[in-house]
C-alpha cells in the first residue's frame, strides 16, 4: 500500500498544508527570521568593534568582524528554526486531525515529511532574509555564485538535518509548552563554535568541544564557500554530520509517531 | 445472534485493554450486520471510546481479534482505512483551514482528483449547510458548526462503515436532531455505523442493536426491545396527599412498592388499558383519594440501573 507515487503525492499534499499553515501563523515564521537579524546587529554594532579587533588581522575592527560572524548566524537560523518546528509539530499532534491522519489510508510518513520540507523551505526563507540585511550592512561575500549555490546546499542540509531532529523533539513531550523548549540547546551549540570567536581563544575542554561538535565544520565550510577561507576536511565532516543527525531524527521521529497515541 | 444471510461489518472478539494497571476492556464481543446502526452506551469512562479506538486502527489491543468486512485490524490496517471513516470525541478539524479548505484536504488524500475533489467538497458544504461559513477559519465555528464539518470530513472518502465517538456530546437539541436525522439518511444509503453514546435516547432513536458497556464489560446487548424486556416491567404510581391516604391504598394493592416519605405507591402493571380500568375500580371501591397518578414503562435508565446497580447518569472516574 505505501508505494512511492502515494508516498510522494501525500506528501505533496501534507507540505501543502502546512505552507498553508504557516501562511495563516505568520508570527512564528518571523521569529525564526527576526531573531537571528537581532543577533547579526547585536554582535556586529555591539561588540563587533572589539571582537574584530581580536581576530588578529591588520585591518582588522567591524568590518573585519562581519565577514567573520555571518556563517555563525546563518547557522543560528538554522538552529533556532528547529524550536519553531518542535513547536507546531506539537501543536499538530495535540489536534485531532493526526488522529483522523491515523485511521486513513495515507502513506503514514506524509505527515512528518510535510511537516520537515515544510520547515526546510521556511528555514531557507529566514536564511534569504538574513542574508539580505547582512549584505546591507557590509557583508560582502568574495567568492561566485557555484560556490554560493554550494552554500545554500549545505545550508539546506544542514536546516534538514535539523527539522528531522526537532520533529522527533516536538513529538517526545506531550505537551506545546515542553515542546518549545526542548530544542533550546540547538541555539547554543552555535555559539560554542567557530562562528563567533575563533576556538582557539577558547580555554582548553571548551575549544576541544568547540572544535568536535558539528556545527564548526558546518559553519567552517560555509564560511569557505562564502569567503574563500580554507575548508579543508570541514566539508566532509559537515555533510557527514548533517546526513547522520538526519538519519538519526529521521528513525527516531518515525518510531515516536508509530507508537499508540497514549490517550485512552 | 445475526441472521446468517447478512455478513458482519464488524465482528470484534475477546477485545481486551489496559492502560498501564487500568483495565479498560475486559474481553468484550461485538458483531455488527452490515448496513445497520450499533450503539455502544454507557457512563463516561466505561470503554466506549477506547473500543472505536480499537476498532479504528488508531490504537492495538492487548488481547483479542477485530475483523472489519473481513479485513483484520492489525494485519491489513491500510485494507480497513480504505474501507472506514472515523469522527472522534475531539473534533478533528483544521483550526487554521476554512471549512473548504478542510474538506478540500480530505479530497486531496482520498486521491479524488480535482474535479472529483471539487464536486464533493461543493456537494458536502450544500449537504452539511456549510456553504455561508465555507471560507472561514474553522475555529470560528460554533460547537455544532465544527461537528458537522467534522463529520462531512469523514465523509469524503464516501466510507461504508462510520464510526461515530459521542456524534451529539455537547450539542445543543436542535444540531442534535440535524445529527441523528444525518444518520439515519447515511443508514438509508447502506451505511453501516457504530456510534457511542451516553443517552439513552439516542441509543433507543437511532441503533438497531445497543451494546451497554460498564468498567470495561459488556453488561447486556439486544435490540432496545429486548433490552427494555430485561427489566421488570412497568407500573403504575400514585402519589397522595397524606399518609393515612397512602396507608390505606397500600392495602387495597398488596405487593406494591410504598415510599412513606414521598407519599408513593408504585403498582405493578403492564400499564394497558384494562389493568388501567381494574384499577380505578379498584380505587374507586375504596373511596381512596389520589392525588396523581401515572403510567411509567420501563425505559433504558432502567435497564442500565438494573443491570449495573448504578444510576446511568452518575459519572464514573475511570481513566
Amino acid at each position: 500500500m505505501t508505494t512511492y507515487p502515494l508516498v510522494l503525492a501525500d506528501s505533496a499534499t501534507m507540505l501543502r498544508r502546512n505552507l498553508r499553515r504557516m501562511r495563516r501563523y505568520p508570527s512564528l515564521t518571523f521569529f525564526i527570521a527576526g531573531i537571528p537579524v537581532v543577533f547579526l546587529l547585536l554582535f556586529v554594532y555591539v561588540f563587533g568593534g572589539t571582537l574584530g579587533a581580536g581576530l588578529g588581522d591588520v585591518s582588522g575592527g567591524r568590518a573585519e568582524y562581519v565577514a567573520y560572524v555571518v556563517p555563525g548566524i546563518l547557522l543560528i537560523t538554522v538552529a533556532g528554526a528547529a524550536q519553531g518546528t518542535a513547536i507546531s509539530v506539537a501543536m499538530d499532534m495535540t489536534e485531532g486531525i493526526i488522529d483522523r491522519f491515523r485511521t486513513m489510508a495515507i502513506a503514514r510518513i506524509s505527515v512528518l515529511t510535510g511537516h520537515v520540507i515544510g520547515s526546510v523551505i521556511q528555514t531557507m526563507l529566514a536564511i534569504a532574509i538574513v542574508v539580505g540585511v547582512a549584505l546591507l550592512i557590509g557583508f560582502r561575500p568574495t567568492t561566485g555564485p557555484a560556490e554560493w549555490v554550494a552554500a545554500a546546499g549545505l545550508l539546506a542540509l544542514a536546516a534538514l538535518a535539523v527539522s528531522w531532529l526537532s520533529i522527533a523533539l516536538g513529538m517526545v513531550p506531550k505537551d506545546v509548552e515542553t515542546a518549545s523548549n526542548l530544542p533550546m540547546f540547538l541555539v547554543l551549540l552555535p555559539f560554542l563554535s567557530s562562528g563567533f570567536v575563533p576556538t582557539d581563544s577558547m580555554p582548553d575542554g571548551l575549544s576541544w568541544f568547540a572544535e568536535n561538535q558539528p556545527f564548526t565544520p558546518i559553519i567552517e565550510t560555509v564560511r569557505g564557500l562564502l569567503l574563500g577561507t580554507p575548508i579543508g576536511s570541514s566539508g566532509v565532516l559537515a555533510a557527514a554530520w548533517c546526513v547522520g543527525i538526519s538519519v538519526v531524527g529521521y528513525v527516531w521521529a518515525r518510531r515516536l509517531y508509530d507508537r499508540s497515541p497514549a490517550r485512552g | 445472534m445475526t441472521a446468517t444471510s447478512v455478513r458482519s461489518a464488524i465482528r470484534a472478539t475477546g477485545l481486551r485493554k489496559s492502560y498501564g494497571k487500568q483495565l479498560v476492556l475486559d474481553g468484550i464481543d461485538i458483531q455488527v450486520a452490515e448496513g445497520t446502526v450499533y450503539a455502544l452506551l454507557g457512563p463516561n469512562g466505561a470503554g466506549k471510546t477506547t473500543t472505536v479506538r480499537i476498532l479504528s486502527t488508531l490504537i492495538a489491543a492487548d488481547g483479542g481479534e477485530v475483523l472489519i468486512a473481513g479485513h483484520d485490524v492489525v494485519r491489513e490496517p491500510d485494507a480497513v482505512r480504505a474501507l472506514i471513516g472515523v469522527t472522534g470525541q475531539f473534533s478533528a478539524v483544521d483550526g487554521l483551514f476554512t471549512g473548504e479548505e478542510n474538506l478540500q484536504l480530505m479530497a486531496d488524500l482520498r486521491h479524488l482528483g480535482k474535479r472529483e475533489g471539487r464536486r464533493r467538497v461543493d456537494e458536502l458544504l450544500e449537504r452539511f449547510d456549510l456553504v455561508d461559513a465555507a471560507k472561514k477559519p474553522a475555529a470560528t465555528y460554533s460547537g455544532g458548526m465544527r461537528r458537522r464539518l467534522d463529520l462531512a470530513m469523514t465523509l469524503v472518502g464516501d466510507p461504508r462503515m462510520i464510526f461515530l465517538d459521542e456524534p451529539t456530546g455537547g450539542l445543543d437539541p436542535r444540531s442534535r436532531r440535524v445529527m441523528w436525522q444525518t444518520i439515519r439518511d447515511l443508514v438509508a444509503g447502506g451505511v453501516t455505523i457504530l456510534l457511542t453514546t451516553q443517552y439513552l435516547e439516542e441509543a433507543d432513536r437511532l441503533a438497531h442493536r445497543i451494546g451497554v458497556l460498564d468498567h470495561g464489560v459488556l453488561v447486556a446487548e439486544g435490540t432496545p426491545d429486548e433490552l427494555k424486556r430485561l427489566v421488570p416491567g412497568g407500573h403504575i404510581r400514585l402519589s397522595f396527599g397524606d399518609a393515612a391516604e397512602l396507608e390505606r391504598a397500600a392495602r387495597t394493592f398488596d405487593g406494591a412498592a410504598r415510599d412513606d416519605e414521598a407519599l408513593i405507591l408504585q403498582i405493578p402493571s403492564d400499564g394497558g388499558i384494562d389493568s388501567l380500568r381494574t384499577l380505578l375500580d379498584m380505587l374507586d371501591a375504596a373511596s381512596i383519594e389520589v392525588g396523581e397518578l401515572s403510567v411509567e414503562t420501563p425505559d433504558l435508565d432502567d435497564v442500565f440501573l438494573s443491570l449495573t446497580g448504578d444510576p446511568l447518569t452518575e459519572e464514573a472516574t475511570v481513566r
